[in-house]
């Protein structure tokens, strides 16, 4: 029986190896280890040998049975493998073939440029205020300190809906200073992008239509140090830590001291070129103290609180940003350049 | 204002190179635009003198030369005419370089060697204007200009330095409010205090005693004093009109202004240097010896100098003669009154005008000139008198005529001097530095404000002055702004960001982006015939646009009170450039005019889309998905058929409950066609405002169901004009609870259906929140469902 037990272990062994199905292998499971397989056949034997054979065979045969069954358990594992491996091979792609995608939409870049502006300036305690644009000459001109008369009413340059140059298209966000000092209470930290109209005729840097923002703190003891110090710091994030600026005395009606602020050009490093004219610096906005005639006619007194203010042309801001050659392609509104961004 | 650095020189010493002038400048408030040094293209060109000069032996019209160039005699052949031995002449040598990139290299003519080439004035750059004395055509004969030869020019000089044409020029931008920087003794005020040197004044003089009496020989009269506070008149006679000195000539040339004649050029160089308009008018047709400054009559006309004639109104304002106009005050003269070649008894003319006025007749005259821009910002009424007396001295210098003693002087009105308080805390306070008040007035004093302790007395040309912030200014300037201290903000903490209607908008924004959409920005004004494109009918009321007064052309002369035709312009852009397909968003305003003239300005979120891939539904699709995105309720869409821009069967009103929120649909292909297009374009208009009041609340979480659903498909045939949503809202009446979700998946209609029949599946799905349900309960509920379907639209299980 021992020889047997010896015959049907090696022979099983040996078939188990060469099988390559795993219905194969039950088959094999079946015959050896079955209720009618050949092992049991074999056990039920025992009872014709000797007591002291018993034992032995008995171990025998549990040692062959427990051998056989986790070699086919082994191999089993072995063809789910093969066949895993077979499987992930037949499904391999060509990863090169592209994506199927979403289509994303895009910002338009001005808009871009103007969120991060908003976002700079919210983080520092500013709201932002939405306002007509449709506006009385009032408040676009004279409670900006624009009397009649200051060229900029004249009808070569601004909007106008009726023959009494009374209701107009804002010609600057500045209006959006008097209404905030007309109905916020103070200190006031107001930033108020929107669109504006003068009359040029369209080319590579004009429109009629363009953007500004504007931005405007009136508190007490608002100095001209606090102006520059609040707008270089926008810069550094505008343009990176290490910016430099420079501000350049300049005028405007509402404001006084005015200045211009320059940044250093970022492509020449401020030596000259053709990016900035060779002037090694880049116009990027007009600004000054609240002109105290300006709080006056709002009802502030200047003698209390004083202010800052500041206007910026944004199409010129994103221009630069995305290095936009002409205007134009702002108000264009191709696709092909939409999705660039 | 091109000022000429050797004029400055003559008030304030600065000796730095440009670079540095321009930045300290602009840096103390006069904006450098560029600089430029005349004469810069010209290089190695030097005066020679003409030794030897034979025919060429090959040529009937060149001339060989031997020319003297100082270190050199080298031969050059030339082919003009006008060539003698001994002459004077601009020699470019071998590697020189003229303007107009042009570089000179010594060659071979017609066999001879030439070693460089002898030059024209107009080869150096300059013109007929500049050199009066020498022949037009031709090798410019340097001693054929009396002025020119005084200078004794050596052979060898360089040509620059030798005809004067070696200034540097500085352009600034002056800003409005500094009509005194429009001149060379205001920049040089500014440069003095800039660079901290003095500014040498000095008052004309003039010696006068001309034949005759001014009083009786001219008489004027101001009948508009409004529109002219001063008129301070003299008079020259017995000119002598002729070309101005080489001096004179170079100071005009370097300031852009063409030389003309000498009492021309007076006026010219008074103006540029004094930054008073003058004018200079021909005595005897002053008619009555009398000149009347008075408005204009309504039809009148008049020649300027210019050769046009100009039709007059009252609300401008003449030079005029007891008979006619001869001359548009303090814009240009008359024809009539005009300096000529034999000109005798000349009137000077040094005025002040009403800014106002004179930019407002030069606007409407389309004539903007240098003196009417000077004027309209507002001049020094103290500068009349002055620069007068400074022609007639210049008049004198020239020898150009004989001034007559006296001066006419009309004041109208009589400037008081303007005083300020110095207040050096306010100053401090308002820039946020610590300047010293006695540095306060020094810097005051040097831009000639008069200061007695801290009283401030303005100069009579800083109208700007107004005011202790423009103090501040002054001293901000020359203290210098880069020297001001940067703070960062202080004061009580602000709660910044964002209000719920500007968040809204961002939603929208990145909703619309996640859903491929591009944004746009188009203009808010618009043409009216866009409104035909649209199709919108003649009395829409759409139509009432506010009309610009003075718009840039007819296409943009309404303000839209629709953002279709923006998006319809946009479409069809992309769509004619060829691109294959677009998906364009744009929350644009509408403008609609208010009882008060001014307007409401509702914003549109307006949506287009064309492409292989859209259809109505993918619109909208988008537009549920929008709404969803807000948490809109209800949402419902009804059907429009006479919406004139749309397809009148493939336009649609959304809902949300009961308020609309705008509409979406194919556009009609008549208006299509008129933008060019002959392909489905889809559009959407949603009120923005309606969207934010369908805006949903926050969230609130529903518990996820803990028992499984059961699914159900039924396909009902139905007349073909019953809508998938009379179905849908028949089969949810018709439901008792168990319905969770239902689906259309699809919609035959086909040939093996009966005539007016249509066969929609909906996918059911039930549900109990409190048991698993059995098949049977589900089944039973999807029978109820069908029995109402039948009974309610007559649809029937296919």
């Amino acid at each position: 029986m021992k020889e047997q037990l010896e015959k049907i272990k090696q022979e099983a062994l040996a078939a188990l190896t060469a099988t390559k199905e795993s219905a194969e292998l039950e088959a094999l499971r079946v015959k050896y280890l079955g209720k009618k397989g050949e092992l049991t056949a074999v056990l039920k034997q025992m009872g014709k040998l000797s007591a002291e054979e018993r034992p032995v065979i008995g171990q025998l045969a549990n040692d062959v049975r427990e051998r056989l069954a986790a070699e086919i358990e082994a191999q089993k594992k072995k063809l789910e493998e093969i066949r895993l491996e077979a499987r992930l091979k037949a499904e391999a792609l060509d990863v090169t073939i592209p994506g199927k995608r979403q289509k994303l939409g895009h910002r338009h870049p001005m808009y871009i440029a103007l969120d991060e502006i908003k976002d700079i300036f919210v983080g520092m305690g500013f709201t932002i205020l939405d306002g007509p644009e449709v506006e009385l000459a009032y408040y676009n001109f004279d409670r900006l300190n624009a009397e009649e008369g200051h060229p900029s009413r004249d009808w070569s340059d601004t909007f106008y809906f009726d023959q009494d140059s009374r209701v107009m298209l804002r010609s600057q966000t500045s209006p959006m200073q008097v209404h905030a000092m007309e109905t916020k209470p103070l200190p006031i930290r107001i930033l108020a992008p929107g669109r504006v109209y003068r009359k040029d005729e369209v080319d590579a840097t004009h429109s009629p239509m363009f953007h500004q923002v504007e931005g405007m703190v009136i508190d007490k003891g608002v100095t001209m140090a606090d102006l520059k110090g609040t707008l270089n710091a926008v810069m550094e994030q505008l343009y990176g830590t290490g910016t430099k600026t420079r501000f350049r005395p300049h005028h405007f009606p509402f404001t006084e001291p005015s200045c211009e602020m320059d940044v250093q050009c970022h492509k020449c490093g401020g030596v000259g070129c053709p990016t900035c004219k060779g002037e090694g610096w880049i116009e990027v906005l007009g600004a000054g103290m609240i002109h105290p005639k300006v709080l006056e006619m709002s009802g502030i007194d200047p003698e209390e609180y004083s202010g800052w203010a500041f206007g910026m042309g944004l199409e010129r801001m994103a221009m630069r940003r995305f290095k936009i050659s002409d205007l134009r392609l702002i108000f264009e509104n191709d696709v092909r350049f939409l999705e660039q961004f | 204002m091109l000022l000429s650095r050797k004029w400055l020189n003559e008030f304030v010493p600065v000796d730095i190179n440009d670079h540095d002038f321009a930045e300290a400048m602009t840096l103390s408030g006069s904006k450098v635009e560029i600089t430029e040094v005349e004469g810069a293209e010209v290089s190695n060109v030097v005066v020679g003198r003409v030794t030897e000069i034979k025919r060429h032996e090959n040529s009937d019209h060149m001339w060989i030369c031997q020319v003297d160039v100082g270190d050199e005699t080298v031969q050059i052949v030339t082919g003009a005419q006008n060539v003698s031995q001994g002459d004077l002449v601009p020699v470019a040598k071998h590697n020189s370089t003229l303007p107009g990139d042009v570089h000179i290299k010594k060659g071979k003519l017609r066999g001879e060697p030439s070693n460089g080439m002898l030059c024209s004035y107009k080869e150096l750059g300059m013109t007929d204007n500049d050199w009066p004395h020498s022949i037009v055509d031709g090798i410019f004969l340097l001693e054929s200009d009396p002025d020119l030869k005084a200078r004794g020019l050596k052979p060898g000089d360089d040509i620059t330095t030798a005809i004067g044409l070696d200034d540097h020029v500085v352009e600034f931008e002056i800003t409005p409010n500094r009509p005194d920087c429009l001149s060379v003794i205001g920049l040089a005020r500014e440069a003095a205090a800039t660079f901290q040197k003095p500014l040498t004044l000095q008052e004309p003089q003039v010696k006068g005693g001309g034949n005759g009496n001014l009083t009786e020989l001219l008489d004027v009269e101001t009948p508009a004093p409004d529109l002219c506070p001063r008129y301070t008149a003299r008079m020259v006679r017995n000119v002598k009109i002729g070309p101005s000195p080489l001096w004179l000539r170079e100071r005009l040339r370097a300031s852009g202004v063409r030389p003309i004649n000498n009492i021309v050029d007076i006026t010219n160089y008074v103006m540029l240097e004094y930054g008073q308009p003058m004018h200079a008018f021909d005595y005897r047709y002053v008619k009555g010896g009398k000149i009347i400054v008075r408005r204009a009559e309504n039809g009148e006309s008049l020649t300027t100098l210019d050769g046009n004639v100009r039709q007059l109104n009252d609300t401008m304002l003449v030079i005029a003669d007891e008979t006619r106009a001869v001359g548009l005050a303090g814009i240009m003269g008359g024809e009539n009154s005009e300096i000529v070649e034999d000109t005798v008894d000349v009137v000077f003319e040094s005025a002040n005008f009403n800014g106002t006025c004179i930019r407002r007749t030069a606007l409407a005259l389309g004539m903007r000139t240098e003196a009417s821009a000077k004027f309209e910002k507002g001049l020094d009424i103290l500068n009349t008198l002055p620069a007068v007396n400074r022609a007639c001295e210049l008049v004198e210098l020239l020898g150009a005529g004989e001034v007559l003693d006296g001066v006419i002087d009309i004041l109208n009105f009589v400037p008081q001097p303007k005083q300020l308080a110095l207040r050096p805390e306010k100053i401090n306070a308002l820039l946020g530095t610590q300047v010293e008040a006695e540095e306060m007035r020094r810097i005051l004093k040097t831009l000639d404000f008069g200061v007695e302790g801290d009283t401030v007395t303005v100069p009579s040309w800083r109208g700007d002055v107004e005011h202790y912030s423009d103090l501040a200014e002054e001293v901000a300037r020359f203290y210098g702004y880069n020297q001001i201290p940067t703070t960062a903000m202080r004061g009580l903490t602000t709660q910044g960001g964002y209000s719920r209607e500007q968040r809204l908008e961002q939603a929208l924004g990145t909703a619309c982006r996640s859903m491929g959409y591009d944004e746009i920005i188009t203009y808010s004004f618009i043409s009216p015939s866009y409104y035909d494109k649209i199709r919108l009918p003649e009395d829409a009321p759409q139509r009432q646009s506010m009309r610009i007064c003075n718009p840039l052309g007819e296409d943009t002369s309404i303000l839209r009170t629709t953002v279709l035709p923006s998006m319809l312009e946009i479409l069809s852009r992309n769509y004619n450039y060829r691109n294959k397909a677009a998906r364009l968003y744009e929350l644009g305003r509408t403008y609609w005019e208010r009882e008060d003239g001014m307007a409401d300005e509702p914003k549109i979120l307006s949506l287009g889309q064309y492409g292989p891939e859209e259809s109505f539904f993918t619109l909208k699709g988008t537009v549920e998905a929008l709404l969803e995105s807000i948490r809109g309720a209800d949402i419902s869409f009804v059907a429009e058929h006479d919406n004139p821009s749309y397809h009148p069967g493939r336009c649609a009103k959304v809902y949300v409950g009961e308020t609309k929120i705008g509409v979406l649909g194919q556009i009609h292909p008549l208006a299509a066609a008129n933008y060019d297009v002959d392909a489905e374009l889809y559009c959407a208009e949603l009120r923005f405002d309606a969207l934010m009041s369908a805006q949903g609340a926050d969230p609130e979480y529903v518990p996820l169901p803990k028992f499984p659903a059961v699914t159900r498909d039924i396909a009902v045939l139905v007349d073909s004009d019953i809508t998938v949503s009379a179905l849908e809202g028949c089969i949810r009446t018709a439901a008792q609870g168990l319905l969770k979700e239902v689906a259309l998946f699809d919609i035959y209609t086909g040939a093996n259906l009966p005539d007016g029949k249509k066969s929609v599946a909906f996918n059911l799905v039930l549900r109990s929140d409190e048991r698993s349900l059995t098949a049977q309960e589900a089944d039973d509920e999807v029978a109820l469902i069908l029995q109402v379907l039948e009974k309610d639209l007559g649809a029937t299980l296919r």
